[in-house]
């Protein structure tokens, strides 16, 4: 159904950008978690696209799959009871759910690589910050101790932090220190595609300012591409050129961050702009989406969003929307635009 | 650039060699439980090389039943036992097997539970389910009989009995690793190794295991003085060291019948086990203690 749409989009996208510049590439991924009385639908047919040095940004509430995506990339979804049901992962051309477990090793951390969400604990304790830098280094290249060392000091120069700071552990640092820390050892092999799980959220907001900056910066020199998965509009916003809206497990609105932040199509995206607090006018009452997102281990059978959804007809309830291309870049899932004239409200502006 | 990266480069490395090298040491310095069974294990240990250079095979073996069961005096420092030997000398050359047991048995333990128990821990499934089986089956052999069936395939000498003893502290080092890798494995640093492509194996040996460290060491230590009397009783039932030997745990089980008219035959050697055993123990904790970054002063 969706992926059938938006296979179509994918090979008319393909005609227009020259498909070597793509480093990532995840074709109809569905990943459920079995568990013993039910089975978590956690993503249903998730595809995207993401270019060299590109950045694209997976927007969603707590459990609409974002991490799950993440994983999946990596080819780390736990498993039991993680199962990767379905789906097609390219990473430089290379098919990453059919690699073999020392395949992998070599992938990660070489090609691609994840930043995750609390610097606090992704960290080892007892290793010096430098000796972990190093052993990332020293994993994928053939180099010594002492080079391996250089290489790790140089990093974490990059990323803000003195080097002779290498030789100390991670509890001797802040917070936002020990994320740019984390960001180093990522960065360290210069992989093609980073994923950065919720960077930020852990941060204070003056450190995440810094911290995003410095992301910027350093996807520029070291030409990576970057997959942000965050649920936070302003990061996408300053981060991504791209921005993919998930919920209960799918993408309800895909496009470039001109088209779903400033074109909307979905009620849920409007949703999401208008639970934001104004802060310009701050008179104006904050308009949270109503309900909870559906139980993942007991979909509806239409539309996941339509109990939460003020547009929601019987139609909506009954059938599952299909991804429908408004343009080129954009895409959005929603039945209510099989009639002609509908439109949302839109969102209004700060 | 690149020329100031060297610079810091060179300061950096002599940052090192006194954050790592020596921090582990000065930490263990300033620990003065830690000092003291230094002292205690340094004062065995030159006791032990002191009787290698002087205290000849005659010292120890030459009956002379005219002095039996001295009391102490500064002829015989610690009295003499039921064949007239001095009891001071034959714990001093009784020093290299109690010694050897102690650390050795315990270190067959340490490295082949932690090594079973770990990867128990960490894979789970089935993995983990034979070597638990495997472990039940050892702890549920009673660990006398345990050694005497080894030493007996094996044959009865220091080594065999090490052995013997070492191989019943195993199934409680399995245990204590597997339980300790399995609060330590779901971190998530363990998951960041994986994602910058570290094997299975290395993410055991670099991420998971320095951090569940701090209860294997403090059961190491406390495992040694147990070390000393099973092999002493291993000994005792003639499996062992045989019987002339001053091991310390074969003088006091050698002595128990005189214990009421010469109790200082049994009291020595019984003081020096406790003294290795408190050593090792305080020792231990320095030990956890220094090797945990987050505890530096």
């Amino acid at each position: 159904m969706s992926n059938k749409a938006i296979e179509t989009a994918g090979s008319q996208q393909a005609v227009i950008t020259n498909n070597e510049d793509i480093v990532l590439e995840v074709q109809d991924l569905v990943v459920h978690y079995v568990l013993k009385k039910s089975v978590v639908e956690a993503v249903n047919g998730v595809s995207f696209k993401l270019k060299k040095k590109r950045a694209i940004g997976l927007v969603g509430e707590t459990g609409a799959g974002k991490t799950t995506t993440a994983l999946a990339i990596m080819n780390l979804v736990p498993n039991p009871p993680g199962v990767i049901k379905n789906g097609k992962i390219t990473v430089c051309g290379k098919d990453i759910l059919s690699m073999k477990p020392h395949q992998l090793e070599k992938i990660r951390g070489k090609d691609i690589s994840m930043i995750f969400q609390d610097p606090m604990t992704s960290l080892n304790p007892v290793m010096t910050v430098g000796d972990q830098i190093a052993e990332s280094v020293r994993l994928h290249e053939h180099v010594g101790r002492k080079e391996a060392m250089d290489r790790a000091i140089e990093m974490l120069e990059l990323v803000g932090i003195p080097g002779e700071r290498a030789y100390d552990y991670p509890h001797q640092f802040s917070g936002g220190m020990k994320q740019r820390v984390v960001i180093a050892i990522a960065l360290a092999c210069n992989p093609s595609v980073l994923i950065a799980d919720e960077p930020t959220t852990a941060l204070d907001v003056t450190i995440q300012a810094q911290v995003l900056s410095m992301m910027n910066d350093l996807k520029e020199k070291c030409n990576t591409a970057l997959v942000m998965i965050t649920h936070d509009l302003g990061v996408v916003a300053k981060m991504c050129d791209e921005v993919a809206v998930l919920y209960a497990g799918s993408i309800v609105e895909y496009g470039t961050l001109e088209d779903v932040f400033n074109r909307t199509m979905h009620p849920y995206t409007e949703g999401l702009f208008n639970s934001l607090p104004k802060i310009n006018n701050r008179h104006v009452p904050l308009k949270p989406i109503p309900g909870l997102m559906p139980d993942p281990t007991r979909l509806p059978p239409g539309c996941a969003f339509a109990e939460r959804c003020r547009y929601a007809t019987d139609a909506c309830r009954a059938k599952k929307p299909e991804l429908r291309r408004v343009s080129d870049t954009h895409t959005v899932a929603c039945s209510r635009y099989d009639e002609p004239g509908f439109s949302i409200e839109g969102w209004r502006h700060g | 650039m690149s020329s100031n990266v060297k610079a810091q480069v060179a300061v950096s490395r002599q940052y090192e060699k006194e954050n790592r090298t020596l921090a582990v040491w000065r930490r263990l310095r300033s620990n003065p439980g830690a000092v003291v069974g230094l002292i205690i294990l340094a004062a065995m240990v030159l006791m032990m090389i002191y009787s290698f250079l002087f205290i000849s095979y005659q010292d120890i073996y030459t009956i002379n039943s005219k002095n039996r069961f001295a009391p102490p005096s500064s002829q015989h420092l610690f009295g003499t036992d039921e064949s007239g030997r001095d009891l001071a000398k034959r714990i001093a050359y009784g020093s290299r097997y109690s010694l050897a047991v102690a650390f050795g048995a315990v270190a067959i333990g340490v490295i082949v539970g932690t090594f079973f128990g770990a990867i128990a821990g960490y894979f789970g499934g089935w993995v983990d389910n034979l070597i638990m089986r495997i472990s039940d089956i050892m702890s549920s052999i009673p660990s006398t009989l345990l050694g005497m069936v080894i030493v007996t395939i094996l044959g009865p000498n220091l080594l065999n009995l090490l052995i013997a003893v070492g191989v019943t502290n195993i199934a409680g080092f399995i245990r204590m690793a597997r339980a300790s890798v399995l609060t330590t494995k779901n971190n998530e640093y363990v998951e960041a190794a994986r994602a910058i492509g570290m094997s299975e194996f290395r993410i055991i040996f670099t991420q998971v295991l320095p951090n569940s460290l701090s209860p294997l060491i403090v059961t190491a230590t406390a495992r040694m003085a147990t070390s000393i009397l099973a092999a002493a009783g291993l000994s005792f039932l003639g499996f062992g060291i045989a019987a002339p030997r001053p091991e310390w745990g074969a003088l006091i089980s050698g002595s128990r019948n005189f214990i009421t008219y010469a109790p200082h035959l049994c009291t020595f050697p019984g003081l020096f086990i406790m003294l290795l055993a408190f050593a090792c123990a305080l020792l231990g904790d320095g030990l956890r203690d220094a090797l945990d970054p987050k505890l530096k002063k």
